[in-house]
C-alpha cells in the first residue's frame, strides 16, 4: 500500500469515524428519542424548526407536524384518522364556530391563557367561545388587502380598490384564491359591508368578480400568488398583505402592501386542541407556549410567512425591522379600518363557493 | 387437468387479489360515496343521485369536463405529431449503436420530479422568463411578455411529458417492423412516402394508439400541471374534484365527479379497443 493510499485510507477512516460520531450525536439529539409525541395539524408557519424545537426540548417531546392548506383538507384528514390521532389544530379563525359545533374541539382553560394580552379586536370571543366555554384562541393575524410592487404601479392608486376594475392595471393583477376574503373585498369595493353578502347581493358580487377576472393575469393560492408577485408575473396581489410580502421584502424592497380606503379584511388563525386527544395536558402546554411572547415572536416571523402576533407582549421581542415589516405601530389604525371575515351559514357558504367556482371558470 | 386448473388459479390469485383490493373495492366504495350526500358538516348515507344532478345542472362543473376533454385532445394530437417523427428518426435514422443513448436522452426528463418540471416550465414561460427574454433578444417582442397562466402553458407542460411517453410506444412498434415489409413494398414499386403511408403507418398504428390512450388517461386525470401552469384561468375536472375536498370536504360530490371521469376513461378505452383492436398487441 503506498503512502498516498495509506493516508487516503486513514483520512477516510477518520471521516467515517467523524461521520459516525456526528450521526450518533444527531440520533441522540433527535426528537425521535423523545419520551412523548404530540401530533399537530398545522399551517406551514408552524413547521419552522425555530418555533417548534424550543418546545420539544423543554418538554422532551417530539411534535409531529402535518401541514395543510384549507380547512376542508384538514377535516378530510381528521375524518380519515382514528379518534386520538391528532392533538393540536391550527385552524382558520373563520372556521372555529362550525368545527366547535361539530364537537371536534376540546375546551381550553381560558384562565391559563393570556387572553387579555391579545389585541382586543382579535380576541373574537364570539367566535372562540361557545356556551361560555373557550374552544380556540387567536394566535396570529394580518390583512387581506392589496400587495403590490411599487416599482411597477403607483402606490397612490393602490389605496382605491376600484382601480383594479379599470384598464389601468389590466393583466398585472393576481387574485388570491380564497373565496371568503375576496368576496368580502369585492363587497367593500361595491360599497357594502362584508356582512351584507347574502343570496340577494350575491349576483352583484358575481358580476364584479367576473369583471375582475377579465383584468387578472392569474388566480392562485398562497404559493403561486406570492410567487407571481416575486417573479414579476403579477405586480398587484388582491387579497395579499403582510403575509405575502414581509418574507420577500429583504430580497425586493419594492414589494409593499396597503389597506385601501374602502377598508381591509382581517385574517386570523387560531389554535385549538382536539376533543379526542389523549394528551390534552401536553397539547394545552403547546398552546401556552405558542401564546407566550417568545412563541408568538417566533410564530410571527416564521420562515413560511409572517403575520402579526396576537399577543401584544410579543412586540418587546421583535426587532425594529420586524416591527416595521409588520406595521406594528399602525395596528390600532389598521384594525379599526378592517372588517372581520364574513361567516356565512352553510347554505350561503355553498352558494358563495358556487359563485367562486364560476369565477374561476369564467 | 384438475391440477392444471388449480395451478392456473394459484398463479392468477395474487393478481386477482391485487386487483380486487386496490381497484375493484376502492371503486365500489367510491361509487357508494357518490350516491351519498354531504349536508353541512354531516355525511348523509341515504341513496340519492343528488351529486349527479348537480353535475348536470351546474354549468361550471360541466364546463370543467369539456375543458378537460379539449385540453386532453389537444395534448394527445400535438404529442403524436411530435413523437412520431422523433421515434421514426430514432428507429430508422440513428445508427443502432447510438439508439440506446438517444432513447435515454429522449426520456431523460422523465427522471425529474413532475412538480419540479411544471415549476421549471413556469420559469420558462413567465414574464421575464427564458422564452420572453429570447423573443426580446431576437426582436420579436419589445417588452417582456408572459406565456404562463393560461391553457397554452398547461398544454406545453403536458406535451413535454407525453411526447416522451409516446416516443417510447411508437419506437417499440417501429423497431418490431421487419425491414422485409418495406423492401417488399419497394419491390412492388412503392416509393418511400407511399411505403410509409400504406405499410409503416398502419402497422405502427396500434403503438400510436396505446401511447395515445395512455396520454389520454394520464392527461385527463392530472391535477398538478393545470394547477401550476394554468393560473386558475379555467378549471379542469381534476381541479374541480380537488375543490370539492379542499374547500367543501364534500367527498360524495368528489366521488361522483371521479366516477364521471372514470366513465370517460372507460369510454375512451372501449373506443380504442373496438376500433383499433388493441387486443392484437
Amino acid at each position: 500500500m503506498s503512502i498516498a493510499q495509506t493516508s487516503s485510507s486513514f483520512c477516510c477512516a477518520r471521516m467515517a469515524l467523524r461521520s459516525a460520531g456526528a450521526l450518533s450525536l444527531l440520533i441522540l439529539s433527535a426528537p425521535g428519542l423523545a419520551t412523548e409525541e404530540l401530533n399537530a395539524l398545522v399551517w406551514c408557519d408552524h413547521t419552522d424548526p425555530a418555533l417548534i424545537e424550543p418546545f420539544e426540548q423543554e418538554h422532551d417531546v417530539r411534535v409531529n407536524l402535518k401541514e395543510y392548506e384549507g380547512t376542508g383538507n384538514a377535516l378530510a384528514i381528521v375524518e380519515q384518522s382514528q379518534p386520538g390521532d391528532w392533538d393540536v389544530f391550527v385552524i382558520d379563525g373563520v372556521d372555529v364556530p362550525r368545527v366547535a359545533e361539530a364537537g371536534l374541539l376540546a375546551e381550553l382553560p381560558a384562565d391559563a391563557l393570556p387572553l387579555d394580552d391579545i389585541f382586543e379586536p382579535v380576541q373574537m370571543r364570539d367566535v372562540t367561545f361557545r356556551d361560555g366555554k373557550m374552544y380556540a384562541i387567536m394566535e396570529k393575524f394580518g390583512y387581506n388587502v392589496v400587495a403590490y410592487n411599487k416599482a411597477k404601479v403607483d402606490p397612490a392608486d393602490m389605496r382605491d380598490l376600484g382601480v383594479l376594475w379599470t384598464d389601468k392595471y389590466k393583466d398585472q393583477i393576481a387574485v388570491y384564491d380564497y373565496y371568503i376574503p375576496l368576496m368580502d373585498l369585492v363587497a367593500l369595493k361595491l360599497g357594502m359591508k362584508p356582512s351584507d353578502i347574502s343570496a340577494e347581493t350575491l349576483p352583484q358580487i358575481r358580476d364584479a368578480l367576473f369583471e375582475l377576472k377579465d383584468n387578472a393575469s392569474m388566480v392562485g393560492e398562497v404559493v403561486s400568488s406570492t410567487t407571481a408577485l416575486a417573479t414579476g408575473e403579477a405586480d398587484i396581489l388582491l387579497g395579499g398583505g403582510e403575509w405575502a410580502v414581509a418574507v420577500l421584502q429583504a430580497e425586493n424592497p419594492d414589494l409593499d402592501w396597503v389597506l385601501p380606503d374602502q377598508g381591509g379584511l382581517l385574517w386570523s388563525q387560531s389554535l385549538a386542541v382536539f376533543e379526542t386527544s389523549t394528551k390534552k395536558d401536553l397539547a394545552i402546554e403547546f398552546v401556552k407556549y405558542i401564546m407566550s411572547p417568545e412563541g408568538q415572536a417566533r410564530l410571527a416571523t416564521s420562515s413560511c410567512f409572517w403575520g402579526v402576533p396576537a399577543n401584544r407582549k410579543a412586540g418587546d421581542l421583535l426587532t425594529d425591522a420586524q416591527k416595521r415589516a409588520l406595521r406594528w405601530d399602525e395596528q390600532t389604525e389598521l384594525l379599526a379600518n378592517s372588517h372581520r371575515y364574513f361567516i356565512p351559514d352553510a347554505e350561503l357558504d355553498g352558494q358563495m363557493l358556487d359563485v367562486w367556482s364560476e369565477f374561476l371558470q369564467h | 387437468m384438475m391440477a392444471n386448473r388449480r395451478l392456473a388459479w394459484g398463479l392468477l390469485l395474487p393478481a386477482l387479489l391485487w386487483t380486487l383490493t386496490f381497484f375493484a373495492a376502492p371503486l365500489v366504495i367510491m361509487g357508494m360515496y357518490s350516491l351519498w350526500q354531504r349536508v353541512g358538516m354531516k355525511l348523509v348515507q341515504t341513496w340519492t343521485t343528488h351529486n349527479y344532478q348537480q353535475f348536470a345542472s351546474k354549468s361550471f362543473l360541466l364546463e370543467s369536463l369539456v375543458n378537460s376533454l379539449e385540453v386532453t385532445a389537444t395534448v394527445t394530437v400535438i404529442s403524436i405529431l411530435l413523437a412520431y417523427p422523433l421515434a421514426y428518426i430514432l428507429a430508422e435514422r440513428v445508427p443502432a449503436r447510438w439508439q440506446r443513448l438517444a432513447l435515454v436522452m429522449a426520456i431523460l426528463p422523465f427522471w425529474t420530479s413532475y412538480v419540479v418540471r411544471s415549476y421549471s416550465w413556469l420559469l420558462v414561460l413567465s414574464e421575464g422568463g427564458i422564452l420572453s427574454n429570447f423573443l426580446m433578444d431576437i426582436g420579436l417582442i419589445a417588452e417582456p411578455m408572459s406565456f404562463a397562466n393560461n391553457r397554452g402553458a398547461t398544454v406545453v407542460g403536458f406535451v413535454h411529458f407525453f411526447v416522451m411517453l409516446l416516443t417510447l410506444t411508437i419506437y417499440a412498434s417501429l423497431v418490431q417492423l421487419p425491414p422485409s415489409y418495406r423492401k417488399a413494398a419497394a419491390d412492388l414499386g412503392a416509393g418511400p412516402i407511399r411505403s410509409f403511408i400504406h405499410v409503416v403507418l398502419p402497422l405502427t398504428l396500434p403503438g400510436v394508439m396505446v401511447g395515445a390512450f395512455l396520454t389520454f388517461v394520464l392527461c385527463i386525470g392530472d391535477y398538478i400541471t393545470p394547477q401550476i401552469l394554468g393560473g386558475n384561468q379555467e378549471l379542469l375536472l381534476p381541479q374541480t374534484i380537488m375543490m370539492q375536498i379542499s374547500r367543501r370536504s364534500d367527498f360524495p360530490m368528489a366521488s361522483a365527479l371521479a366516477m364521471i371521469l372514470m366513465a370517460v376513461v372507460s369510454l375512451a378505452y372501449l373506443a380504442c379497443a373496438r376500433w383499433l383492436k388493441l387486443d392484437r398487441l
